[in-house]
């Protein structure tokens, strides 16, 4: 990676294992978080459109999918064109969705009977170009099927979402096994941020880049989605005594 | 009222309201006897042509809307095969309830019911008190049993025949020996048995529109290799689209039949969105069913038509100097909305309601893009539960929000709170929710987990509510 070994060889052979991929004709495209700390950990700065991801609740939000669902929302909204969303059970609140940035008329939801069919209209999806994104709510996901997914979006270059979510908190295992996703994502609930006065504040998630296929794993706290679906950086400053500084600030002036 | 009929010399009634019923007129008995009997009854002539022909309109508007077969089944019936058409309705009950709603909705009080075979969904329909009947498969038999003979189609001598031999259910005469009802009756009577019980065969001859789009293929040799049914199915698009091109339509529902070899009709029907007339996509629509028909011994006429068909003129593309459109998507909408059905397949668009449950509606994905969204004034849940979820909170009334509450067998303290948001009742549409109130919270517990409850009223006053606390959604 470094350009201090201008090695002819290795480059030759980077090109070749490329092309034994496959597949990769279309030029990698990435989304970028904008947040340094998170995109530095994914290779090409961003998270890989035309690539599966997956996203899972810690604690309760594995069976409820809340934070996952807004998580993946907001990186949907990020994205041009429509976004599929296909689902077993409705339980999404629209106006949620629509609150961090994507507009109910760029969602089109399907509702799948069962796992089975979920997973053929998620790949149908994801075969299809012109989709910005296409989100899942899967319970499980095999090597076979996250294989296909895989592909289908490769072809495509639609982004896949799977949001893993299990009916209970012991099924939740089956998120350590493989999949062919490229990055693997844990968003867990944390205390929101500290107001002044009594509410509150903006959400926060403890964001766990679990795999990170040709990256590095990465555990962060962020604060949630806002309007545009934009995550942030909890800024240290809001735990400092402020309220002394500029007390002490005033008693210098006056 | 009394329609009245002629039979020979005579003057019958044919059909009486239920007015004329409760004042003990029957069909069959004289005109004359049933003026004489109900002073001011009001008698009008019946009119079997005109009533055929409304059947018969009647059964071109089910065929366009619900099944590729269709016919009518005199005097009062249509029959439909609907193989390889209820997906588009989600599923047979829903298709049935929906068909009996449309007619109710027209002035037809109608009765459906679904069968593995045309006689025991007829005897059904007719005979069973109930306005939608499903009778799942293989259990046609028992269906049939507790049913009069008269359910049979059979002519009035053979029933009143039987009548007199002391047959009153076809339960009792399916028991009896063929060879010497037979002898008696003729052939007739053990045919309309076997039909109804689902032992033969009964083909529908579907109508057909004389303006509709259609195109066959006959084969000399009977095919049945899928392979070969899509290509005959590619090239038959291909003609109906040339069809289509010349008259300026294009199809918003397209049904292929295929004719087996041993008399019988296997079908599929796919609905578009939009009015297409696409070779590829219409294709792809038929191939991706072609794996639900049967081909028995092989299929020697396919046929392919377009009964519900809208005009489609060509349009401008706009050019790539301008800013981008959107891509279409519509057949990636008609590819799912065949699969999953078209229900199932939806956007979610605002509705002006305070009460979250009613604050939204299902639109389907075509339809025309609003750009309304939300008020975003307060957050909302990532989650909302269909039914909200009773806890035991402990507040201070009357607005502050909970000191810690019990969901699911957990306590949970409150660490943050805010609200309340106060919901009202929609009294000027619902009487029942005058007074109604409901106050929201968002709630946060120590570990962090954020949730949506309300309280039901508005804690002073009981008529506002229960003052019981729910828990309606869960914040991500």
């Amino acid at each position: 990676m470094s350009a201090s070994a201008p090695n002819a060889a290795i480059s030759d052979l980077r090109t070749r294992i490329a092309r034994l991929e496959g597949g990769n004709v279309r030029e990698r495209t990435v989304l970028p978080f904008g947040i340094a700390p998170i995109d530095s950990h994914l290779p090409g700065g961003g998270l890989a459109l035309g690539a599966l991801h997956e996203v899972a609740g810690g604690g309760n939000g594995a069976i409820d999918g809340a934070a996952a669902s807004l998580f993946a929302a907001g990186i949907a909204a990020r994205t041009q064109g429509k976004v599929l969303w296909c689902v077993t059970r409705q339980d999404l609140f629209a106006p949620a969705i629509a609150q961090i940035g994507l507009h109910p008329d760029r969602v089109i939801y399907v509702e799948a009977g069962d796992d089975k069919s979920l997973l053929a209209c998620f790949e149908e999806g994801l075969r299809h170009v012109g989709l910005g994104a296409v989100v899942a709510e899967v319970a499980r996901l095999s090597m076979t099927a996250s294989r296909r997914l895989q592909l289908a979006s490769e072809g495509s270059g639609a982004m896949g979402i799977a949001i893993r979510r299990w009916r209970r908190q012991t099924e939740a295992a089956d998120f350590g096994q493989p999949t062919a996703s490229v990055t693997r994502w844990r968003v867990s609930v944390l205390p929101s941020r500290p107001l002044p006065v009594p509410g509150v504040g903006r959400a926060r998630w403890q964001l766990e880049l679990i795999r990170s296929r040709g990256g590095e794993t990465l555990d962060i706290e962020v604060e949630a989605c806002d309007a545009k679906g934009r995550l942030a950086l909890p800024s240290k400053l809001v735990d400092r005594p402020s309220q002394k500084e500029i007390g002490r600030r005033l008693a210098a002036t006056g | 009222m009394v329609l009245v009929g002629r039979q020979g010399n005579r003057r019958l009634v044919v059909a009486a309201d239920r007015a004329a019923l409760e004042a003990g007129l029957r069909v069959g008995m004289p005109a004359t006897k049933a003026q004489a009997l109900v002073q001011g009854l009001v008698v009008m002539n019946a009119e079997p042509d005109a009533d055929a022909e409304a059947l018969e309109r009647l059964a071109l508007w089910a065929l366009r809307r619900y099944a590729p077969m269709v016919a009518v089944d005199p005097p009062d019936g249509l029959v439909m095969d609907t193989m390889g058409a209820d997906h588009l309705h989600g599923g047979e009950q829903m298709m049935l309830t929906d068909m009996v709603e449309r007619l109710s909705q027209v002035g037809f009080s109608a009765r459906a019911a679904m069968a593995d075979s045309w006689g025991a969904a007829h005897a059904v329909a007719r005979y069973v008190n109930r306005t939608v009947s499903l009778v799942t498969v293989n259990a046609t038999c028992e269906a049939i049993l507790p049913l009069p003979i008269a359910a049979l189609r059979l002519p009035d001598a053979i029933v009143g025949g039987l009548r007199v031999l002391g047959f009153d259910r076809v339960g009792e005469l399916l028991k009896q020996p063929r060879a010497p009802l037979t002898l008696r009756f003729g052939p007739e009577l053990c045919r309309r048995l076997d039909q109804a019980a689902g032992r033969l065969s009964e083909p529908i001859e579907p109508v057909r529109p004389a303006e509709m789009v259609e195109v066959k293929r006959a084969f000399g040799e009977p095919i049945g290799a899928a392979e070969t049914i899509a290509r005959c199915v590619g090239k038959l698009v291909q003609a109906l689209s040339i069809e289509l091109e010349t008259k300026g339509l294009g199809a918003r529902r397209l049904d292929l039949l295929l004719y087996r070899v041993d008399n019988r009709i296997e079908a599929i029907r796919v609905g578009t969105a939009l009015p297409v007339r696409d070779v590829k996509r219409l294709t792809r629509l038929l191939c991706d069913k072609i794996e639900t028909v049967d081909p028995g011994f092989g299929i020697e006429l396919i046929r392919l038509s377009a009964p519900l068909a809208e005009p489609l003129t060509p349009r401008q593309t706009i050019s790539s100097l301008i800013e981008q459109r959107d891509t279409d998507i519509s057949d990636l909408i008609d590819i799912l909305g065949n699969r999953v059905g078209e229900e199932m397949l939806y956007r979610f668009t605002p509705v002006a309601s305070d009460v979250p449950e009613r604050s939204f509606r299902r639109v389907a994905p075509a339809s025309a893009e609003t750009g309304d969204a939300w008020p975003d004034h307060w957050p909302r849940p990532a989650r909302l539960f269909a039914v909200p979820e009773l806890i035991e909170a402990i507040a201070l009334l009357p607005d502050h929000p909970p000191a810690s509450f019990t969901w699911r067998g957990i306590r949970r303290r409150v660490k943050r709170a805010d609200g309340p948001e106060r919901v009202f009742g929609e009294w000027w549409k619902r009487d029942a929710e005058l007074a109604a109130v409901r106050d929201y919270f968002q709630v946060e517990d120590e570990a962090g987990e954020r949730f949506w409850i309300y309280r039901a009223g508005d804690g002073e006053d009981a008529g506002a509510g229960s003052h019981r606390w729910f828990l309606h959604g869960i914040f991500g």
